[in-house]
């Protein structure tokens, strides 16, 4: 009988991650974001880290206090980002990431959205490398090996493997298998593909075997190594929605 | 301030929007564009997919009704149509990739009379953000900009060649402004239509390159 995959919290989901691996945070605008495993990354505190991220924060539908990648960033925990976003997706947003690059305390690599799933994509499918039509002429190009097919020009960009893949899903059964709900896939099976160790939060109870039908699995438990059952709130991290963020804010505001 | 004469943005997403045809796969980038998703298409079917791999999704959901899991690329809780499907990131962009999206509309900083433009690093800044920009613009069948004429400080973003990194080169085919419609054309930029209580006059010193001005110019084509 092989070992569980099911873990008792997400303390003891990331307990052996060491210093100096490449991680994966999944989820686009908060759908699919590993909210939890990423507050317990923080508290873990492994340092010299390399996320992959679309972006930073994440959207409007978390709270300000919630754990996001700028708690690594805030921590020092983080040598390099790479993503789609180094400034803020909207001007009125300040990131300390932002900061933490522009004065060289962080290294950075920004790369088109759909060149950094397609290179997590080629990671998990074995394919070392690949051609894209995507920031060709651009500043990313320069200096970089371009190759000419059927007239057109293309940029070489290879795969992007990662230690870890800190993901998100709706339902998970016991070998790790998983559907995702609604928007919630976005980069995650990509993430969990390249990842040698992939780490999920899961919204439902942990099924049994044969719980979820074959054809609806998104994402085979061979990509999928530990499972977290999001408990809930508080204890655990939802989304929210606007008005239960004021609400949440005006009670914390109240008991002080 | 920007200068608040001419079209509404929703006035100017309106007129992009009545070039979209019938069955077409439409991407609409953040800010600006997102209010293409209000316009009234009339019999017209057009389909909107977002980065995060919605394929089909509707208007925005309304307040309480919010499913939790499903937003646009803007990070929007919207709804899904009859017909819709939702796939993963790298599947998303495989469709952007492989030149199935008809139009993308996205927003920008300068667009110059060759059609280069850009939209993800201002001047003198480290990084940005990119997002889906290159990929959309570098693969999609047309790119549509919409933005205001000219910057907050004054200066024109149609402009003869970017001074700021681009986005992608000579992709784009046709700009709106609060002051007009404008073509990109092998000849250069090309006033289409001039939006209402605004002249040529105006536009041209608005303006950082030469425009083609027919000797009559058609005021901007709006519903209703």
């Amino acid at each position: 009988m092989p070992k569980s995959k099911v873990y008792v919290d997400f303390d003891a989901a990331v307990a052996d991650i060491p210093d100096n691996v490449t991680i994966g945070f999944g989820g686009f605008a908060v759908v699919g974001q590993p909210v939890n495993l990423t507050g317990a990354l923080a508290a873990q505190g492994a340092k010299s880290l390399t996320c992959v991220s679309n972006g930073l924060r994440g959207g409007a539908t978390l709270p300000d206090d919630a754990p996001t990648l700028e708690w690594l960033v805030k921590n020092d925990q983080v040598k390099k980002v790479i993503c789609a976003f180094t400034a803020p997706t909207r001007a009125s947003q300040k990131l300390a990431f932002t900061e933490y690059y522009e004065s060289g305390r962080i290294d950075a690599e920004l790369v088109p959205q759909g060149t950094l799933a397609e290179r997590m994509r080629a990671a998990g499918a074995g394919i070392p490398a690949f051609y894209t039509p995507a920031a060709v002429g651009t500043e990313l190009a320069e200096g970089r090996e371009t190759r000419v097919f059927n007239g057109r020009e293309y940029l070489l960009e290879e795969a992007l493997p990662l230690d870890y893949a800190l993901i998100r899903a709706y339902q998970a059964d016991e070998f790790g298998n998983l559907r995702f709900a609604r928007a919630q896939r976005n980069f995650n099976p990509l993430m969990a593909m390249a990842a040698k160790v992939t780490i999920v939060e899961v919204e439902e109870d942990i099924l049994p075997l044969g719980a979820i039908d074959p054809d609806d699995v998104h994402l085979s438990g061979i990509f999928v190594h530990r499972l977290v059952k999001v408990p809930p709130a508080p204890e655990g991290w939802w989304p929210m929605r606007a008005s239960e963020i004021a609400a949440r804010a005006a009670q914390k505001g109240a008991s002080r | 301030m920007s200068d608040a004469r001419g079209l509404s943005r929703q006035q100017m997403c309106d007129r992009l929007a009545m070039e979209f045809e019938d069955g077409w796969i439409v991407n609409l980038g953040i800010g600006i564009p997102t209010l293409t998703s209000n316009c009234d298409f009339g019999d017209k079917a057009i389909i909107f997919h977002s980065e995060n791999g919605v394929v089909g999704y509707g208007p925005l959901a309304a307040p309480g009704k919010e499913d939790m899991h499903l937003v646009n690329a803007g990070g929007q809780h919207v709804t899904l149509n009859p017909g819709a499907a939702i796939v993963h990131h790298a599947d998303a962009f495989g469709m952007i990739r492989s030149g199935r999206i008809d139009v993308t509309v996205l927003g920008a900083y300068e667009v110059a009379e060759n059609g280069d433009f850009a939209n993800w690093k201002m001047a003198g800044q480290k990084g940005g953000g990119i997002g889906g920009a290159m990929d959309l613009a570098a693969c999609a069948k047309h790119v549509f900009v919409a933005m205001e004429h000219v910057t907050r400080s004054g200066r024109p973003r149609l402009v003869e060649r970017c001074a700021i990194p681009v986005t992608a080169k000579g992709v784009v085919d046709l700009v709106i402004t609060n002051y007009g419609l404008f073509e990109i054309t092998p000849d250069g930029m090309a006033l289409k239509e001039i939006a209402p209580g605004v002249s040529v006059d105006d536009v041209k010193a608005a303006t950082g390159c030469n425009l083609i001005v027919p000797s009559e110019v058609p005021p901007v084509r709006l519903r209703g």
